[in-house]
């Protein structure tokens, strides 16, 4: 039962202070897994749990309390309680941000706070985009062809899902 | 564009959220495109102008983006139990595939196939990611303060390793006194 107890408080722990989505989420996620008092993963096996992220659907920070959950009470309710704790406290917070939000967004205030967030958004998207051309994603000439490909294709509008399937193969066949 | 009338609308709200979980590839920002396709362009649950102001509110609380998104369209939508159900939609995908990874393919990594494949979506994600940047900014009439403003804040989070939360804070307390200041000044004109 402890087990539970003790997964349930540290994935809590990173919900509630996983500000920043994605990978700077990732320290938090180390300190609670990897570090005292609970020593639950080698380092090696964090960095596995990064990569199997990189590689898998879905935010880091489930992914990482789905397989930490699993394999320290080897058991599927203890993936159950890791990943329920560490949506707990976004599903709190955000639904109190957006009733606030909903309620007073036609608000002079409001109106003038968004006037300077959404470009600031546009700047994190342009981050998001800056630090991911790195040589993980970029390994040779094919990436930059996949690159241009996928950049016109969604110029046009073409479907996210079918880009992703479709460089997905293109990337068998290459590779 | 699909609609179909019938489908309950928890339900409805539940396979799209689902199919943004399941094609999220890459994590943070990578899914912005998939749920702007599916939550404002198929579905109209968040109006174009809305959208960003959404990834602002998504930003400014703790937990990963795609589920604070889930969160704000499931309330808007259909209130709390929505919210739950978004979030479930979204979170349902990677539970079950991590679960069974770590159960059984633990070679599911050094598989060439999967290797290859992923190889071919890395540079596809970066690409669906920058390529709206510019369609967005004119959509929302960013004027040149607003792409100063972007650029630096791009350069801050990028370089400088600055947080996008407090970055956020920030810019909202300096938009909120640069709007009062600019609304004393044209009454006092």
């Amino acid at each position: 039962m402890q087990i539970y107890l003790d997964l349930f408080i540290a994935f809590f722990k990173i919900g509630l202070f996983g500000f920043g989505g994605g990978y700077a989420m990732l320290p938090l996620i180390q300190h609670e897994v990897v570090g005292e008092p609970h020593k639950w993963l080698s380092m090696a096996d964090f960095t596995d749990i990064v990569a199997i992220s990189q590689m898998t659907p879905g935010p880091i920070a489930i992914n990482s309390a789905t397989y930490v959950g699993y394999t320290v009470s080897g058991s599927v309710w203890g993936a159950v309680v890791a990943t329920f704790a560490v949506c707990l406290p976004p599903l709190v917070i955000m639904l109190l941000i957006s009733k606030f939000y909903l309620r007073f967004r036609e608000n002079h205030y409001m109106e003038m706070i968004f006037a300077g967030l959404k470009p600031a958004i546009i700047g994190l998207i342009t981050a998001a985009a800056l630090t991911l051309m790195n040589s993980h994603n970029f390994i040779d000439y094919k990436s930059i062809v996949i690159f241009v490909a996928v950049f016109i294709a969604t110029l046009f509008k073409i479907d996210p899902i079918k880009l992703i399937i479709v460089a997905g193969i293109s990337g068998i066949v290459l590779y | 564009m699909l609609k179909e009338p019938k489908m309950p609308i928890l339900l409805q709200m539940f396979l799209t959220f689902f199919k943004i979980g399941m094609f999220t590839l890459g994590g943070g920002y990578a899914m912005v495109p998939l749920i702007q396709r599916e939550i404002v362009e198929k579905r109209g649950w968040v109006e174009e102008s809305e959208f960003f102001e959404l990834l602002a509110l998504a930003q400014s609380s703790p937990g990963p983006i795609a589920v604070n998104s889930s969160i704000f369209v499931g309330y808007k939508v259909a209130g709390v139990t929505g919210s739950i159900v978004a979030t479930l939609g979204t979170t349902l995908p990677s539970f079950f595939i991590i679960l069974l990874i770590a159960a059984w393919l633990v070679g599911f990594r050094s598989n060439p196939h999967v290797e290859a494949f992923f190889k071919g979506i890395r540079p596809a994600v970066v690409a669906m990611i920058a390529a709206p940047l510019f369609s967005l900014s004119r959509a929302m009439g960013i004027g040149w303060k607003g792409l100063a403003l972007a650029a630096a804040v791009a350069v801050l989070v990028a370089f400088a390793g600055f947080s996008p939360a407090i970055l956020i804070g920030i810019t909202a307390i300096c938009s909120l006194l640069y709007g009062i200041w600019q609304k004393r000044r044209q009454q006092g004109a």
